[in-house]
């Protein structure tokens, strides 16, 4: 078994009905890319089960006009394609969405955790960084 | 009252006031919750939205204000039996797909077909005082209307991903045309049931092109997925005295007017896979006329065997 799938081999051919056949080798796998144009990133361990060949992705869903995009999950597909499908089956099932964003996981770059002190609480008791913290000068108009 | 509810509202109530009537009591109370441009707004926000439901539809019927022909009556009663049975074989996937998406994906799709036919069992039984369970648990076999494809085997999941392609490029072109009946019910049953095939078709044509373009293993799945199901097409194409009468008066059109269509479009899909329209032998059909292939009663054992032992029964 091939565990995760092969990096080298383009995601929408790692497909989950292949399972228990033989794996075919990437380089017999062109035409898939073809197929399938939104591929998504190559497949690779990250965040992936143990048996599933597809990739992972966050999905960021807007609940009405003038909303931003909000987090709301994340999900396995093959590529891009899917994934936006898969998320409005998982995600706006409740009539939660008038759009979705798919993200590949692995392109979100985050902050690190231990690093909470360094990255953010410098910020605290800088009040000076608030509008708030100055008094308004005389006879200034407009503000 | 937010702007989408208003546009949704004025889709379903072209000829009917339905969803005016009978959705106060799930609204009221939500819309506050979310109103549009609330900074607490989340991406989870739950409204259940205005459209047409069978309970919509029940009360008109209760209030005598809509009641088909025996010729309406029982051609609802086909597509809703269309929509029951596939329903009833696509809830066999439910924990059993491939991958949990999927199985939410297919899980979906039961559902629709199920709501399309509980409008339209609601608006049948209404011609002969019977309800939608009445109609869905206790006829038997050979009183069933829908056409053979509808009750294969779910297979494996290419053998389903073929049946669901045939199933909503057909259903598709059936409700857009139904959209247009001279009956108000079924145009409104059919106008919010179009916007779910359309999305059905969606989902099976992304995997018809999957599973045709993936593996050789997929590939010859997917070939073999449409050589067994291909059989039933010609069926959902056919006229009869009903569908000609019915045609005359406006409430649907020939069935096999629909067919170039399909024909097209689903050919479009087969090319873009590099896949051949199996040049297989065309089943006798019978369906519409309560003849059944083997598998039905099989579906029907267990879908009413509930109902059927402890009547009444309800949670």
């Amino acid at each position: 078994m091939a565990p995760h799938g092969n990096p080298e081999a383009p995601a929408s051919a790692a497909s989950e009905i292949n399972r228990e056949a033989p794996k075919v080798a990437a380089t017999t796998n062109v035409e898939s890319t073809t197929t399938a144009p939104a591929s998504g990133p190559d497949v690779t361990s990250y965040g992936a089960k143990e048996e599933s060949p597809w990739s992972l992705w966050e999905v960021f869903v807007r609940s009405s006009r003038g909303l931003s995009h909000v987090h709301a999950g994340s999900l396995h597909a093959p590529d891009a394609a899917m994934a936006l499908r898969n998320a409005r089956d998982l995600y706006t099932r409740r009539n939660e969405g008038v759009s979705i964003w798919v993200v590949p996981a692995e392109a979100i770059s985050s902050s690190d955790p231990d690093s909470k002190g360094s990255f953010f609480e410098s910020p605290q008791g800088k009040d000076y960084r608030h509008a708030t913290y100055y008094t308004k000068s005389e006879g200034v108009k407009h503000l | 009252m937010t702007t989408e509810d208003v546009s949704t509202k004025d889709v379903t109530t072209k000829d009917t006031d339905f969803a005016i009537e009978g959705h106060g009591d799930i609204s009221v109370g939500v819309h506050g919750a979310g109103a549009s441009g609330d900074g607490s707004a989340s991406a989870t926000r739950i409204t259940p939205g205005n459209a047409l439901r069978p309970e919509d539809i029940a009360l008109e019927i209760s209030r005598g204000q809509v009641k088909p022909t025996d010729d309406v009556a029982e051609f609802a009663l086909r597509i809703g039996d269309d929509g029951l049975i596939l329903a009833q074989r696509l809830g066999h996937w439910i924990s059993r797909a491939p991958e949990l998406e999927e199985d939410i994906a297919l899980g979906n799709i039961a559902l629709d077909q199920l709501g399309h036919a509980r409008s339209f069992l609601t608006y049948a039984g209404a011609a002969w005082g019977k309800s939608e369970d009445d109609l869905a648990y206790f006829r038997r076999e050979h009183e069933f209307r829908s056409a053979h494809l509808f009750e294969q085997p779910n297979g494996d999941f290419a053998v389903t991903i073929a049946r669901q392609f045939i199933v909503s490029f057909y259903q598709f072109e059936l409700y857009t045309k139904l959209m247009e009946s001279t009956d108000p019910t079924i145009a409104a049953i059919s106008a919010k049931a179009v916007k779910e095939v359309d999305y059905h078709r969606d989902h099976s044509a992304q995997w018809v092109l999957r599973l045709a373009g993936g593996t050789d293993e997929s590939r010859a799945r997917i070939i073999q997925g449409f050589k067994l199901v291909w059989p039933y097409v010609d069926e959902l194409f056919e006229d009869d005295e009903l569908t000609t009468r019915l045609a005359e008066a406006g409430v649907t059109v020939q069935p096999s007017s629909l067919r170039a269509e399909f024909d097209r479009l689903t050919g479009n899909i087969m090319a873009e896979a590099e896949l051949e329209v199996p040049g297989v032998p065309q089943s006798l059909g019978g369906g519409r006329r309560g003849k059944h292939s083997e598998f039905l009663g099989y579906i029907l054992a267990e879908m009413q065997v509930l109902a059927r032992e402890h009547p009444g029964a309800s949670w």
